[in-house]
């Protein structure tokens, strides 16, 4: 262990990884000096735990219903969050719902950065025309309130998870894309571009190769700090009837089901959105802290 | 002064304003092609939501044509700029009454919700911002972060319900859904005038104060929920801002002078941090639009979000899309606003 | 008798990377005279002159056996006496007026400031005497300036009006750090003049804060050498030539001389020695 980090704290790293690493390692023992940011960690962890383990952890069926057992309160024994209006386990839906949750902010942390990246380089890149018209249109997208852009296009598409996903997308690349440009247009007139473009290399691999891996940084540190919000967008539709249709035990939709109920059994709309609520406070701990620790002008604070 | 009647100055403000009025004009045909695109890929038939499904193929006909859907495209899409451009974003499928005027007669209600929730959220965001900022990793920079991270962890609507549940349902301290307990709901329809649309204005100027103060009761809640996230954004931003400002050489100018921190702060730093503080302030005046959508479906507050969740599970086209519409308009006329707000108190940024 | 007198003044960091010692045990007493303190970048001179002010922002923190400004303990003064002599009896010109003014208070305001908000002068006296501390700068059109903004003064008028803001009340010592380094070479002649000028009329004891030794050495009556927080020479200012650390030889020996010999300037040696 202690030659390890003594490899890692090593002022003279002696390949990139270990450069990289060591870097890491740094950013690490930062953010272990916020607890705020630790918590936020460790509850995203908790998170992946449930997703990966949820058939094992869940002591119910999430679908399957049994309205002998309709509203029964929190703590009554074998059902530890009390059940919903079809006598399902409240408890084991959300442990199921942790998948569904990850599923949707994976899906859109996957494509929406990816399209945002596009736009953004080959504005940044090309600058002239290109950039001007790219940037208009991403300007246009920001003109729309997310949420209602999302609706109005789900409400085309038609309900369901895919489209809930597809219309979050759709909403959410712009943020990436400005960015994307701004980074590429530091590293743009750079001499090492120059030197690749001098040996000929195409734009479509310079851009690829050369100038999206200098954004990643910037963008990645955006996506775990949007995550919170693509979380609440993503509720705010399955409760609109709109996104991840019953009987799937979406988080968004159980809140939703439990309204009819809120004043005699508050347990079935409380307890999803108290899920909801500590998951993308632990995204949002967990991106606060990591902008302190890689902003190198908040770091000095 | 004596410069501004230069006419290079008054040519460089002439482009200018021509180039906001530009950037503004394109922005506006963006939104509304992004709607027209959306709208034509709709499945829903336009012609039989608006005939029903017995009308004859003649009637049928009649009804493409009145509405130009035999014309090439981008006709089409002119012919809808054009109408937009003057208001009119068609029938509103279930009333049949024009979709701008419903839209008219809902959107104060959403107007007074976010002007009493943006208040909120500066009276009580910027000092807590500026708290944190003074005493940074303080207990109280601490609380005021955690409870700011907390606004923007939760999902709005789950916090209209459980505002509901402890404040009226247990402790019954504030009125219900809607504007005003049902008694008063009558009263008001028939001996209030609408003159603003807005019930506090309105039940004031008609000197009822009884109802002023049921409706008080019933807007307080919604109108917290939504200035507590207000207050999350704004007081975030401005601990950040305010932390920058008190960094700056011209704060230690003003500490040498002998000036007492009060001064230095409220005065000397927060003058400057006023200038992207104006900026958050009206973007989250904009984003309490988009929280309105989900607040008044719970409240039962007939603003703008519940028409647009409305006509959305109708299948109401035409609203869902005027209302995408006069949203983003209010998006980018704030946006627009900041602007020159910003350059009102920005001295370096008029010249 | 001394105007001031600081004895082992320390100001430490406290931050991410341990302890940071950007004065260590600095010594030094001050009539009213001119003092100049030399040193590179880093070398805690700035850092001096803000602790005479106890103006160091956390987590920066001052210690000092003894810091007495006219038979007053600074250590010892509470917050609230530091105010009341600031301003009046202590001020310091900063480095650069594009960042040492207010950017959205226009001069007007900022010269008055301390006459109206601590003085509680009528408007109409301040405003004559913001007129006259002007003039006093030779700023030839004061009424022009005081309606202006700081963005909209070159770099010599901002620093003109920044000597004349903190000579309005008339303070016993003024500490000017590196006043003249923002601006270019044509106007700092000027404003070293106005600035002598005055403090030499007003019979006020300075601290000259610089990295060029010779400005100093002409401007000065004493400099002290400081080096990584520590004074490694003291001397008269006259005397500079004959000085012996070799830091300060180093300091001389790295800015060209007309008619000196004509090799490449000698990079500044520094021995970690002399900060012992």
């Amino acid at each position: 262990m202690s030659t390890l980090t003594a490899w890692l704290r090593d002022p003279n790293p002696q390949s990139r990884r270990q450069a990289r690493l060591g870097q890491a390692w740094m950013a690490w023992l930062r953010l272990r000096r916020n607890p705020l940011a630790v918590a936020g960690l460790a509850i995203v962890l908790v998170l992946f735990v449930m997703a990966a383990f949820a058939p094992w952890l869940a002591p119910h069926d999430p679908i399957t219903q049994n309205l002998g057992n309709r509203l029964l309160p929190p703590l009554t024994s074998g059902h530890l969050l009390g059940t919903d209006d079809f006598g399902r386990d409240i408890l084991s839906r959300i442990l199921y719902g942790s998948r569904i949750t990850l599923f949707i902010i994976g899906l859109v942390a996957l494509t929406a950065p990816v399209f945002g990246l596009l736009v953004g380089t080959v504005a940044g890149y090309f600058g002239g025309w290109t950039d001007e018209i790219l940037m208009r249109i991403t300007d246009i997208f920001l003109a729309f309130p997310k949420l209602i852009l999302a609706l109005a296009l789900v409400a085309v598409l038609g309900p369901g998870m895919e489209n809930a996903i597809l219309a979050i997308a759709l909403t959410s690349w712009p943020p990436y894309a400005r960015v994307a440009r701004a980074e590429t247009l530091t590293v743009r007139g750079s001499d090492y571009i120059a030197a690749v473009r001098l040996q000929g290399a195409s734009s479509v691999r310079i851009i690829l190769g050369h100038v999206m891996p200098m954004c990643l940084p910037s963008v990645v540190i955006r996506v775990t700090l949007d995550m919170a919000g693509v979380i609440l967008i993503a509720a705010g539709l399955g409760f609109l009837g709109l996104g991840v249709q019953p009987p799937m035990p979406e988080w968004g939709s159980m809140i939703s089901a439990g309204r009819k109920y809120l004043f005699e059994q508050w347990w079935v709309a409380t307890m999803p959105g108290l899920a909801i609520f500590i998951v993308s406070l632990g995204f949002n701990l967990l991106g606060d802290g990591l902008r302190d620790v890689l902003d190198p002008r908040s770091a000095g604070r | 002064m004596s410069e501004d009647l230069d006419p290079s100055r008054l040519f460089d403000f002439v482009k200018k304003a021509l180039g906001l009025a530009v950037s503004l004009f394109v922005t506006f045909i963006g939104l509304l092609f992004v709607t027209f695109i959306i709208a034509r890929i709709v499945p829903i038939d336009p012609v039989l939501s608006i005939l029903g499904d017995r009308a004859t193929d003649a009637q049928i006909a009649a009804e493409r044509l009145r509405l130009g859907l035999d014309e090439p495209m981008w006709k089409q899409f002119g012919i809808y700029v054009w109408q937009a451009l003057q208001g009119d974003f068609g029938i509103s499928i279930r009333t049949r009454e024009p979709v701008i005027e419903e839209i008219a007669r809902y959107f104060p209600a959403t107007l007074e919700l976010a002007t009493i929730a943006t208040v909120f959220g500066v009276l009580l965001g910027v000092p807590a911002g500026v708290l944190a900022a003074t005493k940074p990793g303080s207990w109280a920079d601490q609380i005021v972060r955690l409870v700011g991270l907390m606004g923007y962890s939760m999902p709005v609507f789950w916090l209209g319900l459980m505002g509901l549940l402890l404040f009226y349902g247990i402790l019954d301290w504030v009125g219900g859904p809607g504007r005003l307990d049902a008694a008063f709901d009558m009263m008001f329809q028939f001996e209030v005038t609408p003159h603003t649309g807005m019930i506090l204005i309105d039940t004031a100027l008609a000197g009822r104060w009884d109802m002023f103060a049921n409706a008080v009761s019933h807007i307080i809640l919604p109108a917290g929920i939504l200035g507590y996230l207000s207050m999350a954004y704004i007081s975030r931003m401005t601990r950040s801002f305010m932390m920058n400002e008190l960094g700056q050489e011209y704060i230690t100018t003003a500490r040498v002078k002998g000036m007492p921190e009060r001064r230095v702060i409220w005065v000397h730093a927060m003058k400057n941090v006023m200038v992207p503080l104006i900026t958050v302030i009206a973007l989250s005046y904009a984003s309490l639009l988009e929280g309105a959508v989900l607040t008044e479906t719970i409240f039962g507050w007939p603003g703008l979000g519940s028409y647009i969740t409305d006509a959305l599970m109708a299948n109401n086209m035409p609203a869902v899309l005027g209302g995408t519409v006069v949203v983003g308009v209010v998006y980018i006329g704030l946006n627009m606003l900041s602007d020159v707000l910003y350059k009102l108190v920005d001295p370096r940024a008029r010249a | 008798m001394s105007l001031l007198s600081v004895r082992n003044l320390r100001v430490t960091f406290d931050t991410e990377a341990g302890l940071v010692e950007a004065v260590r045990g600095v010594s030094f007493d001050l009539g009213r005279e001119r003092l100049g303190i030399v040193g590179e970048s880093g070398s805690g001179k700035t850092m001096t002159g803000r602790a005479v002010l106890r103006l160091i922002r956390p987590p920066g923190k001052i210690t000092a056996d003894s810091m007495v400004f006219d038979g007053q303990d600074l250590m010892a003064a509470s917050e609230r006496d530091m105010r009341a002599l600031r301003g009046p009896r202590i001020a310091m010109v900063m480095q650069d007026p594009k960042y040492s003014l207010n950017p959205v208070m226009k001069v007007g305001a900022q010269l008055m400031e301390g006459l109206r908000q601590r003085d509680k002068v009528s408007a109409q006296i301040a405003y004559d005497k913001a007129i006259e501390a002007l003039e006093a700068v030779q700023i030839r059109d004061p009424e022009r300036v005081m309606d202006a903004y700081p963005h909209e003064l070159s770099g010599g008028m901002g620093q003109r009006v920044m000597i004349a803001m903190m000579l309005i009340p008339n303070p016993d010592l003024l500490i000017a750090d590196e006043p003249t380094s923002a601006l270019d070479v044509t106007v700092q002649a000027e404003v070293l003049a106005i600035l002598d000028g005055l403090v030499r009329n007003r019979g006020m004891g300075l601290i000259f804060i610089s990295h060029d030794l010779r400005l100093v050495a002409r401007f000065c009556d004493r400099v002290l050498v400081m080096y990584k927080g520590k004074v490694v020479e003291e001397l008269a200012a006259k005397d500079l030539l004959a000085a012996k650390h070799p830091y300060t030889q180093g300091l001389l020996n790295c800015l060209p001389r007309i008619g000196g010999p004509r090799q490449p300037l000698p990079g500044l040696d520094r021995n970690a020695d002399w900060a012992v």
